[in-house]
């Protein structure tokens, strides 16, 4: 996916959230990021470097907590980790799951002074 | 600017006219003074246990969220707990809405640059134009190209340049929704940047996302790009009439599809030649009838 867009919006968060809890300065950010979400992290930390350059996120540590994929089966009720969308049940061989867990991307939470 | 899919900033435009960055509009942002902005020198302090790390003080190293305990230093943790994306779903909110209230179905159309979307438009627009107002908003990097076809056909249409951007997004979506002035109960359609991995991401306020794929391309391609396949709630497979021209698989094609999306909707078309049209033109005519009972329903004063 577009990481630039996905780091403007993590920096533009913590600008918000700044303006109301008092703080001048982000050490550290930490991501929740889907295994299964469209995100390539070596991008998004390269560019979350650049954006953050000249803010109060400056050299701030980006922390990326991996989020396993986990699927339901629609055929046979039964949950079991995915790494990729196209991947069948492993139990009943059915392609119909739903994403229960790992496409999310979420800003956890911030270490700030 | 961007080396894995040529992004960039600050060049995004809506008909020719340079577009306002979000993050500038608002009030000046507090910075930090970078090093040079001083002219003396400080001593320097410990900034922060993890700078230095002490025997007996709290290990901040081991870089987990929560095993902080706030309070014993001056960092102090802050929980944001929200979608990286949380700002474009809030203003692709407010486009659904504005498209609710007025009855507007409004389609993202999405693919690979080539696939022949802005053809599929031109064609569409010509069965449609009759039944409903219709109007476009064309997403691309660079020209007007796409827009003059499609204003060629009568309707109006906004172009939107992406500068180096390689999708739009719900705030530019917002921004043209208020230069159309769309008509009640009117079709809008938003040809996307073309591109099958980018736009995934980002929704724009519309009903549906549309993926289109060409039998010009591979039949993989649903299970190389998930993301958008995923994303789609129809599938359109176009340029079939030079399907005999091509060892393209159009069952293993949609079998690849709807295992990334099961019960994916598949039409078989071809623009150019009309194959498959109707029933692309049915589905849409629900779409509208859908969108225009609702808005009905939710404002009965609202003709």
């Amino acid at each position: 996916m577009h990481e630039l867009s996905l780091a403007e919006n993590i920096l533009q968060q913590i600008e918000d959230t700044a303006a109301t809890q008092t703080f001048h300065r982000v050490k550290t950010v930490w991501l929740e990021i889907g295994q299964l979400a469209c995100v390539e992290q070596e991008s998004l930390r390269f560019f979350f470097a650049v954006v953050t350059e000249d803010s109060i996120a400056r050299q701030a540590k980006l922390e990326i907590i991996g989020i396993a994929g986990q699927a339901m089966c629609q055929e046979c009720n039964r949950t079991f980790p995915i790494a990729a969308y196209y991947e069948a049940c492993p139990h009943c061989g059915s392609d119909a799951l739903q994403i229960t867990n790992g496409d999310e991307m979420r800003i956890r939470e911030l270490e700030v002074e | 600017m961007c080396t894995t899919c040529g992004c960039g900033i600050g060049q995004t435009r809506i008909n020719g006219k340079t577009v306002q960055l979000r993050r500038h509009a608002g009030t000046a942002l507090r910075y930090r003074p970078t090093q040079s902005d001083h002219a003396h020198t400080h001593e320097q302090a410990p900034s922060s246990v993890t700078d230095l790390p002490v025997p007996g003080t709290i290990d901040f190293g081991a870089g987990i969220a929560g095993t902080h305990a706030p309070g014993m230093s001056q960092t102090r943790m802050v929980k944001i707990e929200r979608d990286i994306l949380a700002k474009n779903n809030q203003y692709a909110d407010e486009n659904r809405r504005y498209l609710a209230e007025r009855g507007i179905f409004a389609l993202n159309l999405v693919s690979s640059p080539g696939s022949g979307k802005t053809t599929l438009l031109v064609k569409t627009i010509d069965m449609l134009r009759d039944r409903f107002p219709v109007a476009v908003i064309e997403g691309d990097q660079q020209t007007d190209h796409d827009a003059a076809r499609i204003r060629a056909t009568g309707v109006p249409a906004l172009q939107i340049n992406t500068g180096k951007g390689c999708h739009l997004d719900a705030h530019m979506i917002g921004q043209a929704l208020q230069q159309l002035s769309l008509r009640n109960n009117s079709l809008l359609f938003i040809e996307n940047v073309g591109n099958l991995v980018c736009p995934s991401g980002f929704d724009l306020g519309e009903a549906h996302k549309v993926v289109i794929l060409s039998v010009t391309e591979g039949e993989d391609k649903p299970l190389k790009y998930p993301d958008m396949f995923h994303a789609a709630d129809l599938m359109l497979l176009n340029k079939c009439d030079l399907l005999p021209y091509l060892s393209f698989d159009v069952g293993q094609a949609i079998a690849y599809a709807q295992r990334v999306h099961p019960g994916l909707p598949v039409l078989q078309i071809s623009a150019t030649q009309g194959g498959g049209m109707p029933e692309w033109i049915d589905w849409i005519i629900a779409g509208c009838r859908r969108a225009a009972a609702i808005s009905q329903t939710a404002q009965p004063h609202d003709s």
